[in-house]
């Protein structure tokens, strides 16, 4: 096995491009891309730690974290289409009241 | 391990570049594509991790549900260009400098720790990663957790059909 911190660099690297995807863009579908991306790069640690102490603790919670990133996405993207329907855009700017 | 570090590297180059494409191209589509690309090499380090399972489960929920769903819903909406106009002038470039210095914050720290952390020199044990040792330990120390997830995905399917049903007239 490569040492585990070129995993954790690549992972860092990949964590930062999604914190900046989220603070830069104003479609709130890429926004939901790039907390998919940080999600990811969460997942890529935990399974380098894993093969790290050879236990399948780490594999199993990314088994969890891929449950949970695809019920968010459903729900997420259900929210989206739903603004949508309401604002006729989905660019974050303009979501700025909280009453429909 | 040269053969290794080279498919390492290169697959990193790979994640990084399709990463940074997905940030900066101003279509969504492009930016799901891009996406779908850099998941797809994410699943290759599982499998250089010895995980296997977790590999195939990568391409299957990321790059084939979740993925599908993101691109079905942008040319639902045709929102492929929304939002490409900046409302606030300084925040994009603030928002630069904080994830440089995020960066070269957990870069340092990982130096640091370069010579703590050590090799890996013992072998795996048989079957390390494999759908056989995943089922097991879902079903035996992780069977509560396993359980409310099914809950979990159950009430992600209830809250999508309701908020997307529409007002009664």
């Amino acid at each position: 096995m490569l040492p585990v911190y070129y995993y954790l660099g690549l992972a860092i690297i990949l964590f930062t491009i999604g914190a900046l995807g989220v603070l830069i863009r104003r479609n709130a579908i890429v926004i939901f891309m790039s907390v998919e991306l940080m999600l990811n790069a969460a997942n890529l640690v935990f399974v380098a730690y894993a093969r790290y102490w050879q236990s399948m603790n780490g594999q199993i919670i990314v088994f969890f974290i891929m449950t949970v990133a695809a019920a968010e996405v459903a729900i997420g993207l259900a929210l989206i289409v739903t603004i949508f329907r309401t604002k006729a855009s989905i660019d974050v700017d303009q979501i700025s009241t909280l009453k429909g | 391990m040269t053969l290794q570090l080279l498919l390492f590297l290169v697959l990193a180059l790979v994640a990084i570049a399709s990463a940074l494409g997905m940030l900066i191209s101003r279509n969504a589509i492009y930016s799901a594509l891009f996406l779908v690309l850099n998941f797809a090499t994410v699943a290759v380090f599982f499998l250089l991790l010895n995980a296997p399972f977790l590999a195939v489960a990568q391409v299957s929920v990321y790059t084939g549900a979740i993925m599908v769903l993101f691109l079905f819903v942008i040319m639902l909406l045709g929102a492929e260009r929304a939002g490409s106009i900046q409302a606030i002038q300084w925040q994009q470039p603030l928002a630069i400098t904080l994830a440089i210095v995020l960066l070269l914050e957990a870069g340092f720290i990982l130096l640091g720790q370069r010579g703590v952390i050590p090799l890996v020199t013992t072998q795996l044990p048989q079957g390390f990663g494999s759908p056989a040792q995943v089922g097991t330990n879902l079903f035996s120390s992780y069977l509560l957790p396993f359980e409310v997830t099914s809950v979990l995905l159950l009430v992600a399917m209830i809250g999508a059909i309701v908020l997307t049903k529409g007002e009664k007239k």
